[in-house]
C-alpha cells in the first residue's frame, strides 16, 4: 500500500513537469517577454527602455532555456524557464505580474473559496441524493416522469442564468439576500446563502439523471430481491439497503473531487464578489497576468493529482476486495 | 454577380455536413446499423428534438453561405472600370433578413413596442420636451402610435397564427395522405392511426413539434416586418435577429470543436489499447497532462495566445467577419485539442478488449499489417462510441460556450453568440426597469438547442448501448411491488 502510494507520487511528480513543460511551451515560445511587457504595460507606444526595465523588474530578461554568459551550472539556473518552474514544486510562487506575492494571495484568498465550495459540495450531494432516490421510489408513475423531464430541462439550462436569474429575482425583486459581497463572521450567511443555493440547483439536474441510474442498478440485485421477499416495505429497501449499498460508490466516486474544492467555483465567485481563488483567476486572465495564471495552472494540477490518489486509496476502503499493487 | 467568400467555419460545417451524409449513406447500406437507428426513429422524444434540431441546422446552414456584394458603379465611372465589393460580407440569412437586420433603432426599445425605452429631450410645438420618442422603424406605418397599436398587432397576430394553422394542417394532411397511400387505406384511417400512435414512427409527436414551431414562425413572420419581435438591445440592434445569428455560433462551436477532439481521441486511442506497453505508457502521461491542467485555465492560455497572433498579423484578413470568423474556427479547434482525453481513454479500453478477441488474433495470424487490422478490424467496432461521445458533448460545448464568453477568452465580441448576449443582459437585468428581452431571447433559443441536442442524444445513446437507459421512464407499470398478503 505504501509502496503503491509512493510510486503514485512519483508518477505525479512526472506528471507535474510534464504540465510545467507544457505551460511554459504555451506561454513563453509564442509570446516573447516583450509582448508580455507590452501588454502589460499597456498601449502601442511603448518605449523599449520601459518594456527593459519592466522584463528586469519580472527577472523576465533572462534567455529562456540556456544561459551562455554564465558558468557551470547556471547556465541552466539562470533562466527563465529554471526560475519560473523549479520553484513551483517548492510552494513558492513570486511575485505576479503587477508585483503582489502571489503565495501570500492564495493564502488569503483559500478561505473564501472553501467556504463557498464546502457548503454547496456537502448540501448538493445531499439533496441530489434525495431527488434520486425519489426519483427510484415513484419510479414508473406520473411524478418520475415528470422528475426526469424536470431534471433533463434544468440540465439543459446555462449556469450563467441560474446565477443572472437568481441574482434578480432574490436580491433585487425580493430583498433577501445582497446581491454580492464577502464579510468575515456571522454575516458571512447572508453572502453565501444564495451562490450556494444556485450552486446546488445549477448541479442537480445532470448529477440527479447519474445517481438515478446508479440506483436503478441496484435495486436490480439479488439482495434487494431478499429484502423483499423477506417482507419489508419498499421505503425500508430503498432508504436502508439500497441507499446504503449505493452511497459507498458514490462517496468514493465525489473523492476525486474533494481536493479541487480548494481551486474555487470561477463563474460563481466572480458574479458573487467573492474574494477566492475563482475570482482570483478570472482577474488574472482577464489582465493577463501570466505568473499568476501559471501559478494556478500549477495548484490546480497538484489538487488534481491528489484527488487520482484519494480516490485509489478510499477504492480500497470501501471495497476490500481491491488491493493496490 | 456578388463575390462568394469561403470562411474557415462555412468549410468545416461544410465538410461535416458531407461526414454526415456519408455517415448516412454507410447506415442504409448496413443491415445492423439501419437497425439500431431505427430505435432513434421510433422514439417520441428524439424525433421531436430533431425536427427543431433540423430547423436550427438549416438557419445554421443558410447563416454560413456568405458573399460580398457588389457595390454600384460610381457615378461617372468608366464604363470598364473594375467593380468594387462592398467590405462587409453577407449570408444567405442576411439576405433573407434584410428587413430587420437593417431596421436600426437608436438604443433599447420593449418588445413589439412602438417607443423608445428611454427619454430623450424632443422638440414639439417649438418646445422642448423630454418624453419617449417613437421608434424610427418598430410600429412606424402607424399614424396614433397610442390608439391603433393594440388593433394592429392583434390583426396582424391573427393573421399569422392563421397563416401557421394552415401550414401545420397541410402538412399534417400531408403525412396522411402519403401513409394512406402507402397502406392503401382512407385518409381518415390513416390519420387515427398517427393520433392513436399504433404505427412505429411516432408521427403524432413529430406532428404537434412542426404545428408548434408552424404556429411560432406563422407569429414572427406577420409581426416582425412591421415591429421588432423580441425588442432592439443597447445599439438598437433587433433581438430576435441576433439570437438568430447566434444559433450558426452553437452550431458551429459544438459540432466543430466535437468533430475536432476525433483525429486526435481516434489515433491515440487506437495506439494505446494496440500496442499497450511504452505506446500506452506515453499517450496515457500525454493524457494524464492533458486533463490535469484546469480545463478553463488550459483555454484560456491557448486564446490568450492566438489573440496576440491576431493582433500581430491584421494583414492576413480581409475583413472584420473573416478576423472574428478565424478566432471563432480556432476557438473551436483548441476545444478539440484540450478536450480528447475523455474519448481517446474510452478507446482504448474498448480497443485492448478488442485486441484480445478471436478475429483479431486470426487477422494478426493471416499477417495483416499492424495498420490493417486498425483500419479494418478495430476501428469499425469502435464508431459506436464515437458516435454517442460526439452527440452528447454536443450539448454541453454549447453550455460551455457562453462560460468562456463570460471569462473573456470566448468568440470575437463582435461575434454574435448566446455567450456574448448572456453577458450583455448581465448589467441590463440590473437596470431600472429592467431589460430583461435579451436575456428571455438568449434562454429561449438556447435551451430550445440545448434541450433537443439532450433528448436527441439520449435516444441515439440508448440505441447503441441499450445498457446505458439515461433518461428512459417506462411507460408501462411495473408489477406492483409492494409484498401482497
Amino acid at each position: 500500500m505504501i509502496n503503491y502510494i509512493v510510486r503514485r507520487i512519483g508518477y505525479g511528480m512526472l506528471i507535474l513537469i510534464g504540465v510545467n513543460i507544457f505551460t511554459f511551451i504555451l506561454f513563453f515560445a509564442v509570446n516573447t517577454p516583450d509582448d508580455m511587457a507590452r501588454m502589460n504595460i499597456g498601449g502601442k507606444r511603448v518605449t523599449q527602455d520601459a518594456i527593459e526595465k519592466w522584463k528586469v523588474e519580472r527577472g523576465y530578461n533572462k534567455p529562456l532555456l540556456w544561459n551562455d554568459q554564465q558558468a557551470g551550472v547556471q547556465k541552466l539556473t539562470k533562466t527563465i524557464f529554471y526560475e519560473r518552474s523549479v520553484p513551483l514544486f517548492a510552494f513558492e510562487f513570486g511575485a505576479s505580474d503587477s508585483g503582489r506575492d502571489i503565495g501570500y494571495e492564495l493564502q488569503k484568498r483559500v478561505g473564501p473559496s472553501v467556504a463557498l465550495a464546502i457548503p454547496t459540495f456537502l448540501l448538493g450531494i445531499f439533496v441530489v441524493i434525495v431527488f434520486s432516490l425519489l426519483l427510484v421510489f415513484f419510479r414508473s408513475t406520473y411524478l418520475e416522469l415528470w422528475g426526469v423531464a424536470l431534471a433533463v430541462f434544468l440540465l439543459s439550462i446555462s449556469g450563467l442564468f441560474y446565477i443572472i436569474a437568481g441574482q434578480f429575482f432574490f436580491s433585487k425583486l425580493l430583498k433577501l439576500v445582497p446581491i454580492s459581497g464577502f464579510s468575515a463572521g456571522w454575516d458571512l450567511f447572508i453572502f453565501l446563502t444564495l451562490p450556494v443555493l444556485i450552486g446546488i440547483v445549477s448541479r442537480l439536474g445532470g448529477e440527479a439523471l447519474f445517481y438515478r441510474t446508479m440506483f436503478l442498478e441496484e435495486i436490480g440485485k439479488d439482495y434487494v430481491r431478499t429484502a423483499r421477499s423477506k417482507g419489508l416495505s419498499e421505503t425500508v429497501v430503498l432508504f436502508r439497503h439500497v441507499l446504503h449499498n449505493a452511497l459507498l460508490p458514490i462517496l468514493t466516486s465525489t473523492v476525486a473531487v474533494l481536493p479541487l474544492l480548494f481551486l474555487g467555483a470561477l463563474i460563481m465567485e466572480s458574479f458573487f464578489g467573492i474574494p477566492g481563488l475563482g475570482s482570483y483567476t478570472i482577474d488574472a486572465i482577464n489582465a493577463q497576468d501570466f505568473a499568476v495564471v501559471r501559478s494556478m495552472v500549477f495548484v490546480g494540477s497538484v489538487l488534481y493529482i491528489l484527488g487520482l490518489i484519494l480516490t485509489d486509496i478510499s477504492y480500497t476502503i470501501a471495497d476490500p476486495r481491491i488491493r493496490l499493487s | 454577380m456578388p463575390k462568394p467568400v469561403f470562411l474557415a467555419t462555412d468549410l468545416a460545417l461544410l465538410a461535416q455536413l458531407l461526414l454526415i451524409a456519408l455517415y448516412v449513406w454507410h447506415s442504409l447500406h448496413s443491415p445492423t446499423l439501419r437497425q439500431t437507428w431505427r430505435h432513434v426513429l421510433h422514439d417520441a422524444a428524439a424525433m421531436s428534438a430533431g425536427v427543431v434540431l433540423l430547423l436550427f441546422l438549416s438557419i445554421a446552414v443558410l447563416d454560413s453561405v456568405h458573399f460580398r456584394p457588389l457595390l454600384p458603379p460610381v457615378a461617372g465611372a468608366a464604363a470598364n472600370a473594375e467593380r468594387a465589393y462592398s467590405t462587409r460580407t453577407l449570408s444567405l440569412l442576411d439576405l433573407l433578413l434584410a428587413g430587420p437586420r437593417e431596421a436600426r433603432e437608436k438604443t433599447y426599445s420593449e418588445p413589439l413596442d412602438t417607443h423608445q425605452f428611454s427619454k430623450e429631450s424632443l422638440l414639439i410645438d417649438g418646445k422642448t420636451v423630454r418624453d419617449f420618442p417613437r421608434l424610427q422603424f418598430g410600429g412606424s406605418h402607424l399614424k396614433d402610435a397610442q390608439a391603433e397599436w393594440g388593433g394592429d398587432v392583434f390583426r396582424r397576430s391573427l393573421a399569422g397564427l392563421f397563416r401557421g394553422i394552415v401550414f401545420a394542417l397541410g402538412s399534417c394532411w400531408l403525412v396522411a395522405f402519403l401513409r394512406a397511400r402507402a397502406a392503401k387505406t382512407s385518409v381518415t384511417n390513416s390519420w387515427r392511426a398517427i393520433w392513436n400512435r399504433t404505427g412505429d414512427v411516432p408521427w403524432r409527436a413529430i406532428l404537434l413539434t412542426t404545428s408548434l414551431l408552424a404556429l411560432a414562425a406563422g407569429w414572427i413572420t406577420a409581426v416582425w416586418p412591421y415591429y421588432h419581435v423580441l425588442g432592439t438591445d443597447q445599439t438598437g440592434n433587433d433581438v430576435l435577429f441576433q439570437a438568430l445569428k447566434s444559433i450558426r455560433t452553437a452550431v458551429v462551436i459544438g459540432s466543430l470543436a466535437t468533430v475536432a477532439t476525433l483525429p486526435l481521441a481516434i489515433i491515440f486511442g487506437i495506439l494505446a489499447g494496440y500496442y499497450k506497453g511504452r505506446v500506452d505508457d506515453a499517450i496515457q502521461y500525454l493524457y494524464t497532462v492533458l486533463s490535469s491542467i484546469p480545463s478553463v485555465l488550459l483555454i484560456s492560455a491557448f486564446v490568450l495566445m492566438i489573440q496576440v497572433f491576431i493582433d500581430k498579423n491584421p494583414q492576413l484578413f480581409e475583413t472584420g467577419l473573416e478576423r472574428a470568423d478565424i478566432r471563432l474556427f480556432l476557438l473551436a479547434a483548441i476545444l478539440g485539442i484540450t478536450g480528447w482525453a475523455g474519448l481517446a481513454r474510452l478507446l482504448r479500453a474498448e480497443t485492448l478488449k478488442l485486441g484480445e478477441l478471436d478475429y483479431v488474433q486470426a487477422a494478426r495470424a493471416f499477417g495483416v499489417s499492424d495498420a490493417g487490422i486498425m483500419r479494418r478490424h478495430i476501428l469499425p467496432n469502435l464508431t459506436h462510441i464515437v458516435v454517442i461521445v460526439s452527440v452528447l458533448d454536443f450539448s454541453g460545448l454549447v453550455l460551455y460556450e457562453a462560460v468562456l464568453s463570460y471569462v473573456g477568452v470566448g468568440v470575437d465580441p463582435t461575434t454574435n453568440s448566446f455567450g456574448t448576449m448572456i453577458n450583455g443582459a448581465r448589467n441590463e437585468m440590473s437596470r431600472d426597469p429592467v431589460v430583461w428581452w435579451n436575456l428571455l431571447a438568449a434562454f429561449t433559443f438556447m435551451v430550445a438547442l440545448v434541450l433537443s441536442m439532450t433528448l436527441f442524444a439520449s435516444a441515439v445513446r440508448e440505441a447503441f448501448d441499450p445498457h446505458a437507459r439515461a433518461f428512459r421512464v417506462r411507460r408501462t407499470k411495473a408489477p406492483s411491488l409492494e409484498p401482497k398478503c
